[in-house]
C-alpha cells in the first residue's frame, strides 16, 4: 500500500532559519567581503549579490580523524599494468595518482568555503549598523500631512457623522433596561386584576386599574430616542510619516574636478541613494551641477560632461533652495542633501554658502552631508562649514575623502547608528 | 515476447501514472519477496530537495548553523551546475517516506519508485543492523520531540548557548553510538514523559560521584576504585551521564544528538549494501517490467542511460576518481551473486560451494539481511567482480620511500584484495579508536581519553579542536593519550598543558 502526496505547495524555505544562523555566525567574514566588494566594484552594479569566501579552517566542524602517515592499505579499481610487488614512487598530492585515496582519508580538502550572498543579504550587510539621522524626528514633526482614520464611536459629534445603527442599538438597550421594571409590575398588576375581578373584589380591582393606568403612562413616557443614545462615528487625525525622500546631489564640475574625483563622488551618491531607497517608499534624485552658475541636469550629464570655469558654490545651494520651494516642500518630503567638491570656491562666496545653509536650508532638510575629495589642504569653504557642523551637529556633517577606499568608511562614519539621546 | 502494452508512452508524469507504476512495481516486488514498510511517496520541488539535503535527510530537524552551511553549499553547487540533485531521498521510517522531484521524467519517477520505495525500503526493514538499532515507527516522533525541545531551550537559554552545546555534540557525534549494546527504541512520548524525571535523577546522582564532604572515616587514596571501571567508547553517553557541570537541559541536548547519531549509525555501516541492493532491485524490477511489456523501448533507453551514469566506476587514474563507488560495487556484488546461483563456473564452485547453483533469490536476501559492508565484502566479493573492477591493493607505509602494490586481481591476490577492501569499510578501522579510560575523581576531575592507534595511524591535526569541544562539555581538563603497542606515543590536552 502506498500513499502519494503532493508536497510541492508546502513551504519552500525550510532552511531559511539555518541559513540565517550561518550568516550570523560568519558575520565578520561576510562584512569584510561586502566592504571589499564596495571598494572594488564598478560603480553601477552595487545592487547584486556577492560571493563570500570564508577560510576553510573557520567553518570546519572538527571530528576525530586519522591524520597522514602510518601504514595503510587501500584498494583502487582500474589496474592496468601493476603486478603484485611493484614499487611506485609516492605520488605527490591527490590527483589521479595511485595514492589518490589517501587524501580523502583526512577529510575535506583545504579549499575555502565559498558561497553566494543574495542581493538582499548583500545590502543588509552593507548597511548593517547604519541608520538615517533624524528619521524619528521627522516622524514626530512631520505633521503636515494627515490621514483620517476610523477610531470607533463617540457620544458627541456633528449630525453628519451620526451612526444610525449604533444609535438605535443603544436606544433599544436603554428602552429595554428602563422598561423592565414597569413591565414586570404591569404584568403582575394585570394578573391580580383578573383574579380580583373573578373574586368580585371591586375595591382592589379599582385600585389595580388605577395602578395599571399609571404604569402604562410611565411606559409611554419612555422616549424612543434620547440624546444619550446618540452615537457618532469617530475619526481621528493621524499624522502620516512621510515616506518619500528626495536626494539632492550637488557637485562642482569646474575644471579642477577631474573624472577620477567625479567617480568617487558618484560612488558616494550611489551609496546614499541605495541607503535612502531602503528606508523610503519613494526616493527622488535631483542632480545639480555647478561651476559659476548652477543647473539642474540628468544623471548622464551630471557625471560625464565637463565644464570649465570658476566655482561659485552658493549658486548650487540657491538652486536647491528654489527647487525645494517649487517641488519638494519640507512638509511632504524628507530632504537629503549631498554635496561633493574638491574644496575650491571663490573666497568671497564661502560665507554666502554658510549663510544660505544656516538660514534657509539646514532647518528644512533631514541631513546635509558634504564630502571634500581632495589631496590638498582645506580651503575657506571647509572652514566655513566647520562652523556649521558645530552648530548643527544633527543635520550637517562634512568628511574628507582622499582615496576610493575611503568612501565606504566615510559613508559608514556619517550614518553610523547613534545612541538615542 | 509479450505484446507491448505500456503503462505510459511519453515522458510527462501524472499522479495517476505514478500510482499505476507504483502498483505494477509493487506487485513485481512482492513476487521477489521484497518485504517493505508502507510507502509514502511525496512529490517535491527542487528547492525542497535542497532543504531535505541540508537537513541530512531528516524530515524534521532542529535548527543549527551547520545545516545552513550545508544548504548554502548545496545551493551554490546546484546553481552553478556543479552537481545534480539526487533524484530521490528516502527516509528510514514507517511508513517509509520517499521524495520524488517534480522535475523528473516519468521514467525517472519509476526508477526512483523501484529504487527507493522497494529497494531501500526493504533494506531498512530487512537488514539486521536497522532491525536492531533503529525504530522506524518512532523516529519521526522523536525528531519532532527533539526539534521542539531544542527550540524551547533556545527560548529559555538563548540561541547562542544551545548552539555551543550542539557544536560540541556534533564534533563528538561519531562517538555517541553504542556499538554492541542494543539501545532501547526511541519514542517521543516516552522521552517526554521521562525527561523531567531523568533530569532530576541525573543531577542528584552526579553529586554522589563528586561528593566533596569529608568522609566519616578516612579513605586511603589507593582504595578509590578507578572510574570508569572499564573504558567507555560512547563519549557522548559518558558525558551525558557523568559530566559534572552540565545543566539538565544540556544533558538532554547531548542525549538528543546521541540518539540521532545512533539512528544514523547503521546507514554509515551499510552504504555499499544499501545502495547496491536498491540498484540491483531497480534494475531487476524495471527489466521485469520491460519483459512483461509494460514499458516502452524509449523508457528503457532513458532508464539504462541514467542507470549506467550512476553506476559508473572511474579507474584510479581517472580525473573524476574519488574512491570506490558504493552503488557500483554493491550492484556488482549482488548481480554476481545471482549469476553464481544461476550460472556457476568452476571457479564459483570452488569459492562459493554453498551457494553456487542455489536459489538466487534466497541467496541475495540472505546477503542483504545478515551483513554489514565489511562482512558483506569479505563474504561475497567474488574473483570475477575483482577482475571486472581490476582491483589492486596499495600498501602505503610512511616509513617507506615508495608505495607498494601489495596484491592485484590474480589468483595469488584475490583473498588479500578482498580483505583489504573489507577493511576499508570497517568503521572501526576508518575512525580512530578513542575511549574514556580515566577520570581523576579525587584530583582535578580531569578526563583522560586513550587513542589506540591502528596501523600506526596518528590523529589528524584538528584533534586539539575536537578536544576543546569535549572540554566545553566536560568542564574540566581533558587529556588525550595516543598509544601504539601499549606505549603512549603522544599526548595532547585541553586546556593546553603548560610546558614544564
Amino acid at each position: 500500500m502506498s500513499y502519494i502526496i503532493d508536497r510541492r505547495l508546502n513551504a519552500r524555505n525550510k532552511s531559511t532559519v539555518n541559513r540565517q544562523r550561518f550568516l550570523e555566525r560568519y558575520k565578520k567574514h561576510i562584512k569584510k567581503a561586502v566592504a571589499d566588494a564596495v571598494d572594488s566594484r564598478s560603480i553601477t552594479d552595487m545592487e547584486r549579490g556577492e560571493e563570500v569566501t570564508i577560510p576553510a579552517d573557520d567553518v570546519s566542524e572538527p571530528v576525530f580523524q586519522h591524520g597522514q602517515g602510518g601504514r595503510r592499505g587501500v584498494v583502487h579499481p582500474g589496474n592496468k599494468e601493476f603486478v603484485a610487488g611493484d614499487r611506485i614512487p609516492r605520488p605527490s598530492g591527490g590527483g589521479g595518482g595511485g595514492g589518490g585515496g589517501e587524501a580523502s582519508d583526512s577529510g575535506e580538502g583545504s579549499d575555502d568555503f565559498v558561497f553566494q550572498l543574495s542581493q538582499d543579504e548583500f545590502l543588509e550587510f552593507l548597511f548593517d549598523d547604519l541608520a538615517l539621522p533624524n528619521m524619528t524626528k521627522q516622524h514626530l514633526k512631520g505633521n503636515a500631512s494627515f490621514k483620517y482614520e476610523r477610531a470607533g464611536f463617540s457620544t458627541d459629534g456633528v449630525p453628519a457623522k451620526l451612526s444610525v445603527l449604533r444609535t438605535l442599538k443603544s436606544a433599544k438597550a436603554r428602552r429595554r433596561a428602563l422598561s423592565g421594571e414597569p413591565k414586570r409590575l404591569l404584568r403582575a398588576a394585570r394578573q391580580q386584576l383578573c383574579e380580583a375581578q373573578e373574586d368580585g373584589n371591586e375595591l382592589l380591582a379599582w385600585r389595580l386599574k388605577d395602578e395599571i393606568a399609571k404604569l402604562e403612562k410611565r411606559l409611554q413616557r419612555l422616549p424612543f430616542l434620547d440624546t444619550t443614545d446618540l452615537r457618532y462615528n469617530l475619526h481621528l487625525k493621524r499624522p502620516l510619516p512621510t515616506s518619500q525622500a528626495v536626494m539632492f546631489c550637488l557637485m562642482d564640475v569646474s575644471g579642477s574636478m577631474d573624472q577620477q574625483i567625479k567617480d568617487m563622488a558618484k560612488r558616494f551618491y550611489l551609496l546614499l541613494y541605495m541607503f535612502l531607497k531602503r528606508h523610503y517608499e519613494r526616493t527622488d534624485i535631483v542632480f545639480i551641477r555647478h561651476h559659476t552658475v548652477a543647473k539642474e541636469v540628468d544623471e548622464q550629464e551630471f557625471f560625464y560632461s565637463r565644464e570649465t570655469g570658476g566655482t561659485v558654490v552658493s549658486s548650487a545651494l540657491k538652486l536647491m533652495q528654489e527647487i525645494m520651494a517649487s517641488r519638494y516642500s519640507a512638509d511632504e518630503w524628507n530632504i537629503y542633501g549631498a554635496q561633493a567638491s574638491d574644496g575650491d570656491n571663490w573666497n568671497d562666496d564661502s560665507p554666502v554658502c554658510r549663510k544660505l545653509l544656516e538660514e534657509s536650508l539646514l532647518p528644512q532638510v533631514q541631513h546635509f552631508s558634504y564630502v571634500e575629495i581632495t589631496k590638498r589642504n582645506h580651503q575657506a569653504l571647509w572652514r566655513e562649514y566647520e562652523a556649521l557642523a558645530a552648530k548643527f551637529p544633527e543635520t550637517f556633517a562634512q568628511r574628507h575623502i582622499q582615496e576610493v577606499g575611503d568612501i565606504f568608511g566615510v559613508f559608514r562614519d556619517l550614518f553610523q547608528r547613534r545612541e538615542a539621546a | 515476447m509479450n505484446k507491448r502494452n505500456p503503462i505510459s508512452v511519453d515522458s510527462d508524469w501524472t499522479f495517476e501514472l505514478i500510482a499505476e507504476y507504483d502498483r505494477e512495481i509493487g506487485a513485481l516486488a512482492e513476487g521477489f519477496q521484497l518485504d517493505t514498510y508502507p510507502n509514502q511517496i511525496e512529490v517535491i520541488r527542487s528547492e525542497q530537495m535542497m532543504d531535505a539535503y541540508a537537513s541530512i535527510g531528516m524530515p524534521v530537524g532542529y535548527n543549527h548553523w551547520s545545516f545552513g552551511k550545508q544548504f548554502v553549499n548545496v545551493e551554490r553547487n546546484y546553481q552553478r551546475g556543479l552537481m545534480g540533485l539526487a533524484y530521490e531521498i528516502v527516509i528510514n521510517s514507517n511508513p517509509c517516506i520517499s521524495y520524488l522531484m517534480e522535475e523528473n521524467t516519468m521514467t525517472m519517477q519509476a526508477l526512483v519508485i523501484a529504487h527507493a520505495c522497494y529497494g531501500h525500503n526493504s533494506f531498512f526493514k530487512g537488514n539486521y543492523l536497522f532491525r536492531t538499532w533503529t525504530d522506524a515507527t518512532a523516529i519521526i516522533d522523536y525528531l519532532l520531540f527533539a526539534r521542539n525541545y531544542v527550540r524551547q531551550c533556545e527560548e529559555r537559554y538563548g540561541v547562542q548557548e544551545v548552539e555551543k552545546i550542539l557544536d560540541s555534540c556534533h564534533a563528538l557525534m561519531n562517538y555517541g553510538v553504542d556499538r554492541y549494546k542494543r539501545p532501547y527504541p526511541v519514542s517521543a512520548e516516552e522521552e517526554k514523559r521521562r525527561q523531567a524525571e531523568r533530569a532530576e535523577y541525573v543531577q542528584r546522582n552526579l553529586n554522589d560521584l563528586w561528593r566533596t564532604l569529608p568522609q566519616a572515616q578516612k579513605v586511603d587514596c589507593d582504595d578509590v576504585p578507578e572510574f570508569p571501571g572499564e573504558p567507555q567508547e560512547n563519549l557522548l553517553y559518558f558525558v551525558e551521564k557523568n559530566a559534572p557541570l552540565l545543566e539538565p537541559w544540556q544533558r538532554e541536548v547531548v542525549r538528543i544528538v546521541r540518539k540521532i547519531a545512533q539512528y544514523f549509525y547503521p546507514q554509515r555501516q551499510t552504504q555499499v549494501m544499501n545502495e547496491g541492493w536498491a540498484s540491483f532491485w531497480h534494475y531487476t524490477l524495471l527489466n521485469q517490467l520491460y519483459d512483461n511489456g509494460r514499458v516502452t523501448d524509449g523508457f528503457m533507453m532513458e532508464f539504462l542511460a541514467s542507470h549506467s551514469a550512476v553506476l559508473f566506476q572511474p579507474g584510479f587514474d581517472h580525473p573524476g576518481y574519488s574512491g570506490m563507488n558504493p552503488y557500483a560495487l554493491g550492484f556488482a556484488i549482488y548481480s554476481d551473486l545471482r549469476r553464481i546461483c544461476e550460472d556457476p563456473t568452476a571457479e564459483d564452485r570452488e569459492w562459493f560451494p554453498d551457494i553456487a547453483g542455489g536459489d538466487w533469490l534466497e541467496t541475495v536476501h540472505a546477503a542483504m539481511r545478515d551483513f554489514k559492508d565489511e562482512s558483506f565484502v569479505q563474504q561475497f566479493l567474488s574473483p570475477k567482480v575483482m577482475r571486472d573492477f581490476r582491483l589492486f591493493g596499495i600498501l602505503d607505509d610512511d616509513e617507506d620511500q615508495e608505495i607498494e602494490v601489495s596484491a592485484i586481481h590474480d589468483s595469488g591476490g584475490y583473498r588479500r584484495v578482498r580483505e583489504l577492501l573489507a577493511g576499508q569499510y570497517n568503521l572501526g578501522d576508518r575512525e580512530p579508536n578513542i575511549q574514556v579510560v580515566r577520570v581523576a575523581v579525587r584530583g582535578d576531575r580531569s578526563l583522560t581519553l586513550r587513542h589506540t592507534r591502528h596501523a600506526r595511524k596518528p590523529l589528524a591535526e584538528n584533534t586539539a579542536d575536537v578536544l576543546k569541544h569535549l572540554h566545553r562539555l566536560w568542564g574540566f581538563p581533558v587529556h588525550l593519550e595516543s598509544t601504539w603497542d601499549d606505549a603512549v606515543v603522544s599526548t595532547s590536552s585541553c586546556p593546553a598543558a603548560e610546558v614544564a
